[in-house]
């Protein structure tokens, strides 16, 4: 199979999720015997993908790519698609991979699977496995159609170097677009600076409403600072006005599997669940030894949050050494 | 202005998840449903703008009959019109596309859906939607503004926040903060009982996936609890960075 990774980039550079995309984007290609082609949209620098194994990479270039608009890259991408006879197109379930892979799915008249977590070739069909009803089930669906679009959650497909760095090949690619294209603009873009964002974030430290108020979240924010670590909440807290809600974990806030969640002073309600149960490694810290977070928890801790937490922070920092 | 929300029905948060016996959907036995938490924020936008604006609100379902129940509470919500398409497809696609043909006959000025439904979290029906019919469409918004013919929406990135702008007819998902729903109250919903549902057929539209299999994820085995002693948190500290490796 021929695959279209579609590389996502920021101010310039690939971002991570470009890293992942590779390597979803190379296992695949290793199992159906295929190869595989980036995509980036804009200037970017290529050279650190060929880390990862890349070699042939577009780079498609045109003025009205420039006002943002996801309907326009969705357009650039089929036409890219089309131009080197891809038979999948990956892209990542980031905010604007979600918004893109639909429109493009429909424009290939293709299947399509989102936010998957591994992806099988069995007897020449794409088979992905993807989480559904907040990770409590997982469901495995075949895309049935010849051209198929698979987005992928965020860290969760590490990207793996390859033995040999590869010298990416960058080819320009014009699609050819009209202001027709151009559906909705962005027009302003806010980041909350110098902070890590949870979905984006290795590790986590989440503070729950056992933290019992807005002024001893410098507890979590300290182990967080010493662990290079995001904050994130609770919906209690987060409706209480205590923390961002940009910040919230859960069913109806972010979903994110870092490699270590720590949890401190969250009961593990469902939908708090629903939102980081996919986590590598759980740590609990909780008062009631029968605290739901237990049940998924791999390490915990018994006990009151604000003395756990700042003796937490000491010790990690004689292992971190940051 | 003529508004167009789509609703789906969805087995409530709280649901112990138990597979069915084909091992392709769940086992529906006890399960209580409920609409889509996040079409609540679609539809109480929709709401609003009518009350802002004047016009109509359709609600429109893709479903199983028992998926009716939530029209009649949308109904009980005060919607002008309720339609349901009868069709048990899983299938974002078909869904998009018996969505896209009850809005290319009513023309909407707006459409809105839900960021997500909770069951099978796709994500796909809005962009589906906006694509088939040539529209706009802006997903995850926690913030709308439509003057006129045109629109500014805020919506949720990573670490941060978007401004996007777009003219009228679009598509917009509805992502929590939005706005706070308000609740039919008990006079209503016994009116909308009665309510007419009008049905339609559904579109002759082929699935372009198929489930192959659905199963719970493997079960965690026992986590290792400590109590809160100094030794106790040196100890997961080093388990942490020896055993489990991640700091
Ligand atoms: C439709 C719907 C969507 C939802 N979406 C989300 C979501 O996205 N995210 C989310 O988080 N929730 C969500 N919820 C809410 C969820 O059901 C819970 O109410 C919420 O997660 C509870 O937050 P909490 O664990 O901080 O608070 P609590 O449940 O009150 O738990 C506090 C915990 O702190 C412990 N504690 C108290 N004092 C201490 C101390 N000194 N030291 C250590 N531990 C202590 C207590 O033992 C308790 O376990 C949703 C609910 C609904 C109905
Ligand atoms: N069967 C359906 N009937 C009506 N609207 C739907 C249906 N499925 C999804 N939607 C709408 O599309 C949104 C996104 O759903 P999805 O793409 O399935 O995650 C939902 O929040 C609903 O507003």
């Amino acid at each position: 199979m021929k695959i279209l990774a579609y590389l996502e980039t920021l101010d310039g550079a690939l971002k991570k999720t470009a890293f992942e995309t590779i390597t979803a984007a190379q296992t695949l290609a290793k199992q159906s015997g295929g190869s595989v082609v980036g995509l980036v949209i804009g200037s970017a620098d290529t050279a650190q993908a060929g880390v990862y194994g890349l070699a042939d990479c577009l780079v498609a270039k045109h003025a009205l790519l420039e006002k943002q608009s996801t309907s326009a890259f969705a357009e650039t991408i089929a036409q890219a698609a089309k131009a080197e006879n891809a038979d999948v197109v990956i892209l990542p379930a980031s905010s604007t991979g979600k918004e893109i892979a639909p429109r493009l799915a429909v424009k290939l008249e293709a299947g399509l699977a989102p936010d998957t977590t591994a992806h099988e070739i069995v007897g020449g069909d794409l088979i992905a496995t993807r989480p559904v009803y907040a990770g409590k089930a997982r469901l495995k669906v075949k895309i049935t159609t010849a051209k198929k679009v698979v987005t992928i959650r965020p860290n969760v497909f590490t990207a793996k170097k390859a033995d040999a760095a590869a010298t990416v090949a960058n080819r320009d690619f014009a699609p050819n677009l009209s202001d027709n294209h151009v559906k909705a603009t962005v027009t302003s873009v806010s980041r909350n600076i110098g902070k890590l964002d949870v979905s984006e974030a290795d590790i986590i430290v989440s503070g729950g409403r056992g933290l019992k108020g807005p002024e001893n979240f410098h507890l979590v924010e300290s182990l967080a600072g010493t662990l290079g670590a995001a904050v994130g909440a609770s919906r209690a807290v987060v409706d209480a006005g205590w923390r961002p809600h940009g910040e919230q974990v859960g069913q109806t806030g972010k979903t994110v599997s870092p490699t270590l969640y720590i949890a401190a002073g969250i009961s593990g309600a469902i939908q708090h669940l629903a939102g980081m149960s996919s986590s590598k490694v759980i740590v609990a810290i909780n008062k009631d030894k029968d605290a739901p977070i237990f049940q998924i928890a791999d390490y915990g801790i018994v006990g009151d949050a604000f003395e756990v937490l700042p003796k937490l922070t000491e010790k990690v920092k004689s292992v971190v050494h940051r | 202005m003529n508004i167009l929300v789509g609703i789906s029905q969805v087995p409530d948060t709280t649901t112990k998840i138990v597979i069915g016996a084909d091992s392709k959907a769940i086992d529906s036995k006890g399960v209580k449903y409920i609409m889509n938490p996040y079409d609540e924020f679609a539809l109480e936008e929709a709401l609003r703008l009518k009350e802002k604006n004047g016009g109509t609100v359709t609600a429109v379902t893709v479903g199983g009959d028992t998926a009716k129940e939530v029209l009649r509470t949308a109904l009980a919500l005060q919607v002008d019109k309720a339609i349901f398409i009868k069709s048990d497809s899983a299938d974002s696609f078909v869904i998009a596309s018996n969505l896209a043909a009850v809005a290319q006959e009513s023309k909407p000025d707006v459409i809105l859906f839900g960021r997500q439904s909770i069951d099978y979290d796709s994500f796909q029906v809005a962009p589906m939607v906006a694509e088939l019919l040539d529209m706009p469409s802006v997903t995850m918004t926690s913030k709308l503004e439509i003057n006129g013919t045109s629109l500014t929406a805020e919506r949720d990135i990573e670490g941060g926040k978007e401004t996007v702008s777009a003219s009228l007819p679009a598509v917009i998902s509805a992502q929590k903060g939005l706005n706070e729903p308000r609740y039919p109250k008990l006079p209503d919903i016994m009116k909308a009982k009665s309510k007419p549902i009008e049905e339609r057929a559904t579109t002759s539209t082929a699935a372009r996936t198929e489930i192959v299999g659905m199963e719970l994820p493997a079960a965690k085995g026992k986590g290792k609890i400590f109590g809160d002693s100094d030794g106790d948190i040196s100890e997961l500290v080093k388990l942490l960075h020896e055993e489990a490796k991640v700091i």
